[in-house]
């Protein structure tokens, strides 16, 4: 027998199961309230939030931040990426110095960002571009820099400069790299933002669920981390959406 | 930018040489093809008849020596001439036609689609490559090479990797094509008879020089069952292989060595 839409179904299944048997295990007794709730009591509390509006409000705020953040980290990664790669000037000049920066542990820097930052908008953007940066600059770089020879040198054969053999062989012929460069900082984004509105925020989903263990609310602390699993996975379907777009030549 | 209107070109080169570090692979090579002319360079592998090539296609630098094409210097990428390459060399990201469009100005897509027609892949133009065969491949790289309208054409091993009648159905179709253009062509491979069928003259390359420069006398379209044929790949082949030589090292092998005589001896008794 043949499932009419198998490709949708079948991916579900682990955390539909996972999710019966939790409701299930809650219902008998198994796992005690206060340390588990039952799905149904986390859906109500985000039904309360939802209706209270204060939901909506902190995930546009988490969101928000990590869009700003990946823009700003992801462009300039990739810039960077792009002339240390195609120029060789640039690449003596810049690549050392990013390196050593690349190896600095990002949430290292939480204290000193607070302190230059305080806890406002802009150190969690700059932490999350931080992240974003060096996954989007390794890949470009080692994308461009991995472009088949041959066909740079086909491109010049056949009159390409400058720009025509950038756009048509060089870009295309790093693109793939570029884009496991992205869904990984994809990644990484969301990991800072969260350790960063969890350490100190006064706003979005991981304020949400450190405000809640103030007052003990296992449930939104439960809706948050369900959040940021359902956010994780979108930002990965979007990925694929480019992946698909991009590389169709590739299958 | 391509100065490729007129129809085939003249080469003249004077002494090239060229070497990779301590290694010698050319060395003070003179050669001349003329306008419309089908040469064939053949050789062993690694004697230097891919950089030759090269060197012509203005993709690498000589040490010394002058390449002239209609009489003025090559100094940069040769603009009279597009290259086909073994391994074809298509962008996968393109499509067919966007491929054989590469460094087209845009209002001559009309030709990249003729170019396909003559290839026999017109119906193939919204494809990728990964989808097309390696024969189909190599047309497509030859579709892309003539869409210029090159003066000259340098063909580096483009049909080594094709099955044998692929082979065959691809130089029909570059003779027929070279024949309608008349432009000139060099065909660099390591099949002597590829290069018997097809060229009106075969160069041998021996240790960075030319050893042989082998006009071929046949009417075409040329069959392989002509006496002639069979004749000039022989002598090809004895140059490269140095029949001489090995003819004695056969004679060596037919004679019974001292174990084989003992043993006979022995038997006999």
């Amino acid at each position: 027998m043949k499932l009419p839409n198998k490709g949708v179904i079948i991916p579900w299944l682990i955390p539909l199961v996972l999710l019966i048997s939790w409701q299930f295990l809650s219902w008998v007794g198994a796992i005690p309230e206060r340390i588990l709730p039952a799905p149904t009591q986390v859906f109500v509390a985000c039904m309360e939030l939802l209706s209270t509006g204060e939901l909506v409000d902190h995930v546009s705020i988490s969101l928000g931040r990590a869009l700003a953040g990946f823009l700003i980290g992801g462009i300039i990664g990739f810039l960077f990426g792009l002339f240390n790669g195609v120029f060789r000037f640039a690449d003596l000049f810049f690549d050392t110095s990013i390196q050593m920066l690349r190896n600095i542990p990002h949430l290292a820097l939480i204290p000193l960002v607070i302190l230059w930052f305080g806890i406002g908008e802009t150190s969690k953007i700059f932490l999350v571009a931080l992240g974003v940066l060096f996954p989007v600059y390794i890949n470009t770089y080692h994308g461009i820099k991995s472009v088949d020879k041959k066909l740079i040198e086909m491109g010049k054969a056949y009159g390409l400069r400058g720009k025509a053999l950038f756009f048509h062989v060089i870009l295309p012929g790093a693109m793939s790299s570029i884009l496991v460069g992205i869904r990984f900082s994809l990644g990484v984004m969301w990991l800072t933002l969260i350790v960063a509105e969890t350490i100190s925020a006064q706003s979005g989903i991981g304020y949400m669920a450190m405000n809640a263990r103030e007052f003990m609310q296992m449930d939104v602390i439960i809706l948050s981390i369900v959040i940021y699993a359902l956010f994780g996975k979108l930002s990965d379907v979007i990925a694929r959406y480019f992946e698909e777009k991009l590389l169709k030549w590739n299958t | 930018m391509n100065k490729i209107q007129e129809q085939g070109i003249g080469i003249q080169i004077n002494n090239i040489g060229k070497s990779y570090g301590e290694r010698c692979v050319l060395e003070n090579l003179s050669l001349t093809i003329q306008k419309g002319e089908f040469v064939s360079i053949v050789g062993k592998s690694g004697c230097g008849k891919s950089t030759l090539l090269r060197l012509v296609a203005g993709l690498e630098k000589m040490n010394n020596g002058t390449i002239e094409l209609n009489g003025e210097r090559l100094d940069d990428l040769n603009r009279y001439a597009r290259i086909m390459f073994q391994d074809g060399r298509l962008l996968p990201w393109k499509k067919t036609l966007d491929n054989v469009c590469l460094g087209l100005p845009k209002e001559k897509k009309e030709n990249a689609i003729g170019a396909l027609q003559q290839v026999g892949l017109k119906d193939r133009i919204d494809d990728f490559p990964s989808m097309l065969s390696g024969g189909q491949r190599q047309r497509v790289a030859l579709a892309r090479a003539l869409v210029h309208n090159p003066s000259l054409l340098l063909l580096d091993e483009p049909l080594g990797a094709l099955d044998a009648l692929t082979r065959i159905e691809m130089q029909n179709l570059i003779e027929s094509l070279w024949k309608q253009k008349k432009f000139t062509a060099i065909l660099v491979t390591h099949d002597v008879e590829e290069a018997v069928t097809i060229s009106d003259r075969v160069i041998l390359i021996e240790d960075g020089k030319v050893s042989l420069n082998q006009p071929i006398k046949l009417p075409r379209p040329r069959k392989r069952t002509h006496p002639g044929f069979s004749m000039y790949v022989e002598e090809i082949l004895g140059q490269i292989m140095h029949k001489k030589q090995r003819k004695a090292n056969f004679d060596m092998l037919l004679s019974p060595s001292k174990e084989e005589q003992l043993l006979f001896n022995s038997i006999n008794n």
